[in-house]
């Protein structure tokens, strides 16, 4: 046998070992947020569970070196897939953490088979001694050049997705080699020779894809780390951070980034807070991340604030977790505020009470159900809803890359008997953003807007209503229940810009 | 012998419907029953001479059938200031075929479910949807418009094909250009009918069908069946021929081969005026027309309507009619002396009922004939999964001999669609025989309706046994009159609405030929104010 080949297999399997152990806990402090928990309890995990695979080789009598390739074999399927797969159950379900402790344990238990059963392969070419010697160096030598690899070359250069590819093909390459090394110890080297082959082949068109699977779920969804995420019934929320601060994403869609939300924010309420008659009772619907509370409560004539959000799930945030209560200043926790889970279509039907300035901050209408809270239907029942001399505004997606959705919003504000007054703010992150001023008729007011603002002082917020040729009116129809014409005009404009 | 389920399904559902069951394990069936009492009244009916009372009733008018024709004439009758109406309704619930349901999870209909949106600002069903605070006003027009909630919501409908469901009733995907072609020559043709006017500017096919044109350019049309039409017409193309197909079996209970080119053509062309949409939308509510029933109902003074009184016998006599019947519920006697009767039942219930006919069968009765439907109202505990164009208010299966379902929760103003709801289930049962149709549908059980429910629609939402909570079954022996060809324009309708002297008058939505609301209501406002002017309150009629 060549011994050569035997140490260059120990230093592989070790390598391949350690790699899907950094895998495996980069994927979860990266998705999961945390990493100092999700790091111990993978690194802890994986261990002990090595240490189950070291116990149970006692039970394998017969056929060591045949096992040995096998093992070599699930490892490579099991591993080379784990990053991929992972991905995968966080984005379609819920069963994140299963699958993370589940893979942890079954990978990390092969892994602790292989070294006993290598030793017992090699248990009559080497004295004891030596031959503990050479494996366990070589074995510690491995884990050197995985840990220095991984962070300095693998994830930058491939990514997550195909760093486990990549070692899944080499775990399977020592599969298929094994077969030719330790052929006389084998019953049937052939059969197991073409299970490797088709193995290797698999993992090796894995990592030619896993290129587009790396850029779909790691550059286009998170730029940053995810510090927080979790599913609620109604979406699944994750916050992530960066260099430039913190950001928010519903579905997998941009709410805000901290490095710039306020521009957004300020845009959205002080419009309507100075223009209305009074600013005393407010209603935000949607807004449940608190941020456009903490504007309407610059002003100290604010004596009541109503937020309307349907999920429990973003108010708890808002108001529990630190970074997010610290940027919306506490808002959520204000005695002035009144915050109610509930259905926005379904709380404007059930009341009466009438509000000075109400900010409707909904997703944009992507699906029917949202595209419902953009419709006439929607917009009387507001109407009955705003003071005589009362203002709202209502966020209503980019006049520049979904220029007919934006009108489609305005004209619908008008079709249900609202004044309007469109106006737009430039937003980083965002891009180009609209909202639409509307109130029962022109409103007489201009009171003076409150200090400490960033973005909007008079003569700011007189420009933005000035709209440059590529983002002026277009004709539309009127967004009804009965057509949700918007939902069509919004998913095919942001077809061209995705 | 026993039918396997595939067997079932096959028989029912169709042979696409069966190819997909798979094998499954025993399951607990879904709780649930059968719900209507079909078989029980009709046997008392034709089980020989039931007793009279010794007693009479007596009541100026008396209108027989609780449906939306009875209802709609005592409507008119007491907007007229008619004050001693009663109205006597074999079932423990009026409505008749728009009947409707409620559980703690929603209202649901047991049969009828919208109202095509009037196109015109006149005739009696505008009126309805005024006193009902339903018309929000009139467009530039003059043309009616409608409260934006009350108007089929988008997604309006969705069809399900081999595994994915798709927007529309209308198959695109792997169409060909000839397809397309044709469909859109098909348009074409029913927007110029829809634009057709006669000499008088009647509309060629006008709704209600008594303000159509009886131009033989038309009316002729009326001795082909569709399916003949479509082949006269060079229409090849199956995805079309599917369109007009369950077009016809959606209002007409049968297929296009049973079914008269003009009614078939009616469909596509009377509720829009050839501009090109099909209609202006369609009015729907939870309960679907019960909403309407409840309307006519809130019309008419307390206790104007009385339950579970099957009237046996209608004697016409010199001074007025004399009605016998029975209370269903204690088996007593009833009769009735009444000055005038509107007698609001079909004409197979009607051929029972009037005395002179026992004798003396007019040869009209045996032109009418009526398609069996079964109804099943499924409450899941959320709303159901699907791949492909999300859930829509009517939701087809594309290969199944049942029209899918509609969704009772769609027009609830929510951005939270989650669930829970009723799904109402549709299978018209159009094959030719309608007798054998009949025995069919009353054949099975409630363990084979289960199944069947379950067989259409597991392919489509696989999770669905997981989330079904409650199944019950309407069995209509008698549904829907079908408007075979010659039957819209030939003698024996015309003659079927033929008051029996002075003092019995008909309504029905059978003597227009098709079962729809707006019929049903114009013969009973129309029967109404033949009574008024019997009566001498003859007023400006409403039609």
């Amino acid at each position: 046998m060549n011994k050569t080949l035997l140490y260059i297999t120990v230093i592989v399997i070790a390598t391949c070992g350690l790699v899907y152990e950094l895998v495996v806990g980069a994927l979860a402090s990266y998705l999961l947020g945390d990493s100092i928990t999700q790091f111990s309890t993978v690194i802890g995990g994986y261990l002990f569970a090595m240490g189950i695979g070291s116990y149970l080789s006692r039970y394998i009598d017969k056929g060591v070196a045949q096992r040995f390739v096998e093992v070599e074999l699930a490892v490579a399927l099991l591993g080379g897939l784990c990053a991929p797969v992972l991905f995968l159950t966080f984005t379609l379900t819920d069963l994140f953490q299963v699958a993370l402790y589940g893979s942890v344990i079954i990978i990390g238990t092969l892994v602790g088979l292989e070294i006993p059963l290598l030793l017992r392969i090699l248990k009559d070419q080497l004295k004891f001694k030596d031959l503990v010697s050479q494996v366990l160096s070589l074995d510690y030598l491995g884990a050197l050049a995985a840990s220095v690899a991984f962070p300095l070359l693998l994830v930058p250069k491939l990514g997550l997705v195909r760093t486990s590819l990549l070692f899944g093909v080499l775990n399977a390459a020592v599969g298929l080699w094994s077969t030719w090394l330790l052929a006389p110890l084998l019953g049937n080297p052939l059969r197991l020779r073409v299970k490797a082959v088709m193995l290797t082949v698999l993992l090796m068109v894995g990592f030619v894809l896993g290129d587009r699977l790396t850029t779909f779920y790691e550059d286009q969804l998170y730029a940053d780390d995810v510090v927080h995420a979790s599913s609620s019934p109604y979406q699944r929320i994750v916050l992530t951070r960066g260099k430039r601060g913190f950001s928010l994403f519903l579905n997998g869609n941009l709410q805000f980034a901290s490095v710039d939300e306020y521009r957004y924010h300020e845009s959205l309420v002080h419009p309507a807070m100075v223009r209305a008659g009074r600013a005393e009772h407010v209603l935000i619907l949607g807004g449940g991340d608190g941020l456009a509370a903490r504007e309407v409560l610059r002003y100290p004539e604010v004596r009541s604030v109503t937020l309307v959000d349907l999920d429990p799930a973003i108010t708890g945030l808002a108001m529990g977790y630190g970074e997010l209560s610290k940027l919306n200043e506490n808002a959520l926790k204000d005695s002035r505020m009144r915050v109610i889970n509930a259905d926005a279509m379904q709380f404007l039907m059930e009341g009466d009470q009438r509000y000075d300035v109400v900010v409707v901050d909904f997703p944009d209408p992507n699906n029917f159900a949202l595209g419902k809270l953009y419709t006439t239907g929607f917009y009387k029942l507001l109407k009955k809803r705003v003071a005589p001399d009362g203002v709202a505004v209502v966020q209503s997606t980019s006049p520049l890359f979904a220029r007919r959705s934006f009108w489609c919003v305005e004209t619908t504000l008008k079709a249900a008997g609202f004044w309007t007054q469109p106006y737009h703010a430039l937003v980083p992150s965002f891009g180009e953003w609209g909202y639409v001023l509307v109130a029962h008729e022109a409103p007489g007011h201009h009171r003076p807007l409150p200090e400490g603002l960033r973005f909007l002082d008079m003569p700011t917020l007189e420009s933005l209503t000035l709209f440059p040729p590529d983002m002026s009116p277009l004709p539309t129809e009127v967004n009804r229940l009965n057509n949700q014409v918007l939902v069509h005009y919004y998913e095919e404009e942001w077809r061209r810009w995705n | 012998m026993e039918l396997t389920r595939r067997e079932l399904v096959a028989a029912f559902l169709g042979s696409a419907v069966a190819s997909g069951c798979k094998r499954e394990q025993p399951r607990a069936p879904i709780p649930g029953a059968i719900v209507d009492r079909a078989v029980e009244v009709g046997h008392r009916l034709r089980g020989g001479p039931l007793p009279r009372a010794q007693t009479l009733e007596t009541v100026d008018v008396l209108v027989v059938g609780a449906g939306v024709a009875g209802l709609s004439a005592a409507w008119r009758l007491a907007s007229a200031g008619v004050k001693d109406v009663r109205v006597v309704e074999l079932e423990a619930e009026p409505g008749g075929t728009s009947r409707s349901g409620k559980n703690a999870v929603s209202a649901f209909p047991w049969g009828a479910h919208y109202l095509p949106a009037p196109t015109e600002d006149r005739g009696p069903v505008v009126r309805l949807l005024r006193e009902m605070g339903a018309v929000s006003g009139v467009d530039a027009q003059g043309l009616p418009t409608f409260e934006e909630e009350l108007l089929i919501q988008e997604p309006e409908e969705r069809h399900f094909y081999r595994g994915h469901w798709y927007d529309g009733l209308y198959l695109r995907v792997g169409a060909t250009a000839e397809d397309l072609a044709e469909l859109e020559r098909f348009d074409a043709k029913m927007n110029a009918f829809a634009a057709a006017r006669d000499a008088k500017g009647r509309k060629a096919f006008a709704v209600p069908t008594a303000r159509s044109s009886d131009d033989a350019e038309w009316t002729a049309l009326d001795a082909l069946s569709m399916a003949a039409w479509l082949t006269r017409e060079g229409f090849r193309s199956t995805r079309l021929k599917w369109l007009v197909d369950y077009a016809c079996r959606d209002d007409y209970g049968a297929t296009s081969e049973h079914v008269s080119a003009w009614a078939g053509i009616w469909y596509f062309a009377a509720r829009q005026d050839g501009q090109g949409e099909r209609s202006e939308g369609f009015l729907s509510w939870p309960e679907g027309n019960g909403r309407l029933v409840h309307q006519l109902l809130s019309a008419l003074p307390p206790r104007a309507v009385e339950r579970d009184v099957l009237v046996h016998t209608v004697e016409p006599g010199e001074q007025g009619c004399r009605v016998d019947a029975l209370d269903s519920r204690t088996g007593k006697p009833r009769s009735f002396q009444a000055r005038q009767v509107v007698l609001a039942c079909p004409r197979f219930l009607a051929a029972h009922l009037v005395a002179p006919w026992r004798t003396a069968r007019p040869a009209f009765l045996d032109a009418f004939t009526y398609a069996p439907w079964v109804v099943a109202n499924l409450t899941l505990s959320s709303l159901p999964e699907s791949r492909g164009f999300p859930l829509a208010w009517d939701n087809v299966f594309q290969e199944s001999n049942s029209l899918g379902y509609v969704v009772a929760t769609h027009q609830r103003l929510r951005q939270d669609e989650r669930g829970p709801t009723v799904l109402t289930w549709y299978l018209p049962m159009s094959g030719a025989d309608v007798k054998a149709e009949r025995t069919k549908a009353l054949s099975a059980s409630y363990a084979d309706w289960e199944a069947l429910v379950m067989a259409d629609m597991r392919p489509a939402h696989p999770g669905i046994l997981q989330q079904a909570q409650r199944l019950e079954v309407q069995r209509w022996g008698h549904a829907m009159v079908r408007p075979t060809p010659g039957f819209m324009w030939g003698p024996e309708r015309r003659a079927a609405q033929e008051s029996v002297g002075r003092h019995l008058h008909f309504a029905h939505t059978d003597l227009g030929g098709l079962a729809l609301f707006e019929e049903a209501n114009w013969f009973g406002v129309k029967a109404a104010e033949r009574v008024l002017s019997e009566l001498g309150q003859a007023s400006a009629s409403w039609l």
